[in-house]
């Protein structure tokens, strides 16, 4: 089941490592993307410290932790394919894996519904 | 992610609703509402550019028609190069010249296109300098001329290397035009003026079209499968290629066309010992810097794959402090698959083959000085 932030990110858990990557619908608005920065394996962040950015051909976007926990892996595909990001945003177009601190933030995260309602409005 | 900024009151051109039918994503832009892209995205809009037509509207952009009292084209050439240091004297009947209106620091307060039509001398300005240029031209020729923006005209630009074959379908005639080439052309049966210029690097042309005539007119040539819209995002991403400079970006009123290495558009009759040197504001400055400059826009290559954008400083050294100069126009060459940008750097960084610095989210990164334009420009000059 997919968990999602007001931000535009998006989080699937397995066991209890989280993948973390930006919707379809954020890929959308950014448009072609061209450079993906990922964070370090190893790295851990608060909820919504910056984890990672996405640059598209006109602008760049921030891609926040959407809940504290440390960095388990990285997609490094991204580097040489960027535009995995536009094709696959919840496949292999998936950013990083985290181990969430506490795992009562992932069920405080939006469901499908609530997301879609969210953007349907914006 | 971070949010994109909110929209507010903006403008339309003639073009809006086809935009807007054509699936086009609106932006803000220059106070008018844009297509940045329609749906087949930056990247393939750039490319089928570069690869076969790509057909943009830049109605937003100022056409102002100068016309001199007296009915002699010379005595409009003359007054118009009291503001600019180019030779309007010597544009011929039907040509096309790039130049910039200067201060009396020698900036530049817009960058603009002037044509000699016979009758009138037609000139095409940036949208965000429109109102400011067409004050300007008052405030200093309604002595000699009539300035009148021409509000009732579209301007499309169709460019790439398919854009003759499908403009002669409507006109055989523009195959004859050469490269800052202007002519009157019927189209549709409507009295448009066609240049063969553009913002691309690419063969093409600039049409200026009665508003009323713009959409059947875009119509007409999107019916050919070589033409595709193209919208603002690829525009600057295919002019960033061909090292062409952006008004507000790489040029405003601090910069001059010396440092913004545009020195080619002073006329050598404009030059000191020309027959008509000097006279034009920045004339104590601009002459003077012709001999050196200290500091000169040049090309610049990323190390690595990120985009280093306008605002990032440069250094000269990696562990330099204090930097050296400034990135004015960055992103993504998508012709070839690399970051590229552009950027002020003092003239002893400014060779070719300089490595220089900049710093994106804390960390150092190299850039290597490259010649201009990054993709060759493929302009029909005979």
């Amino acid at each position: 089941m997919l968990r999602f932030t007001k931000d535009h990110e998006w989080l699937r858990m397995e066991g209890n490592i989280a993948t973390v990557g930006i919707t379809p619908f954020a890929q959308e608005k950014l448009g072609d993307l061209v450079f993906v920065e990922l964070p370090n394996v190893g790295a851990a962040f608060d909820k919504g410290a910056v984890a990672a950015t996405v640059e598209s051909v006109k602008a760049a976007a921030d891609v926040y932790a959407p809940v504290a926990g440390e960095v388990t892996a990285v997609n490094e595909g991204l580097v040489e394919q960027p535009g995995l990001v536009n094709a696959e945003p919840t496949g292999d177009g998936w950013l990083f894996k985290m181990k969430p601190a506490d795992p009562a933030e992932v069920d405080a995260l939006l469901d499908e519904k609530a997301y879609d309602a969210l953007t349907s409005a914006a | 992610m971070s949010e994109p900024r909110p929209t507010g009151e903006l403008k339309h051109t003639p073009l809006h609703a086809l935009h807007v039918r054509l699936g086009g994503r609106m932006v803000p832009f220059a106070g008018y509402d844009m297509p940045v892209q329609y749906s087949s995205g930056i990247m393939k809009e750039h490319l089928h550019t570069r690869a076969a037509a790509g057909l943009f509207d830049v109605s937003h952009m100022g056409q102002i028609a100068l016309r001199p009292s007296s009915g002699r084209i010379a005595d409009a050439a003359r007054a118009l190069e009291t503001l600019l240091p180019a030779d309007i004297s010597g544009l011929a009947v039907g040509r096309q010249r790039y130049t910039m209106f200067t201060n009396d620091g020698g900036g530049i307060l817009d960058d603009l296109m002037v044509s000699n039509q016979g009758e009138q001398l037609i000139l095409v300005v940036n949208a965000a300098r429109k109102v400011f240029d067409e004050t300007h031209l008052r405030s200093h020729l309604s002595a000699v001329c009539t300035v009148e923006p021409l509000l009732d005209r579209a301007l499309v630009a169709l460019q790439g290397p398919a854009a003759e074959a499908v403009l002669e379908t409507l006109a055989p005639e523009v195959s004859a035009l050469r490269f800052m080439d202007v002519r009157a052309v019927t189209l549709l049966g409507a009295a448009c003026f066609v240049s063969r210029s553009g913002y691309t690097g690419e063969d093409g042309f600039e049409i200026s079209v009665p508003a009323n005539v713009a959409e059947p007119l875009c119509n007409a040539l999107l019916r050919h499968p070589a033409v595709a819209p193209i919208g603002l995002g690829a525009r600057d991403s295919l002019r960033l290629e061909a090292g062409l400079c952006l008004y507000g970006a790489d040029l405003d009123e601090t910069t001059t066309p010396v440092e913004a290495a545009l020195d080619w558009t002073i006329g050598k009759a404009r030059r000191p010992g020309g027959e008509r040197s000097g006279g034009f504001p920045g004339a104590e400055i601009i002459p003077r810097q012709l001999g050196g400059v200290t500091r000169q826009r040049v090309g610049l290559r990323p190390e690595g794959r990120a985009p280093v954008r306008a605002g990032a400083p440069l250094f000269r050294n990696e562990d330099d402090a204090a930097p050296v100069g400034v990135v004015t126009s960055g992103g993504f060459a998508v012709s070839l698959n690399v970051p590229v940008a552009m950027g002020y750097v003092p003239p002893d960084a400014a060779a070719p083959g300089t490595r220089v610095f900049t710093e994106i989210r804390g960390k150092r990164l190299g850039l290597i000085v490259s010649k201009l334009p990054f993709v060759p420009a493929r302009y029909k000059h005979r």
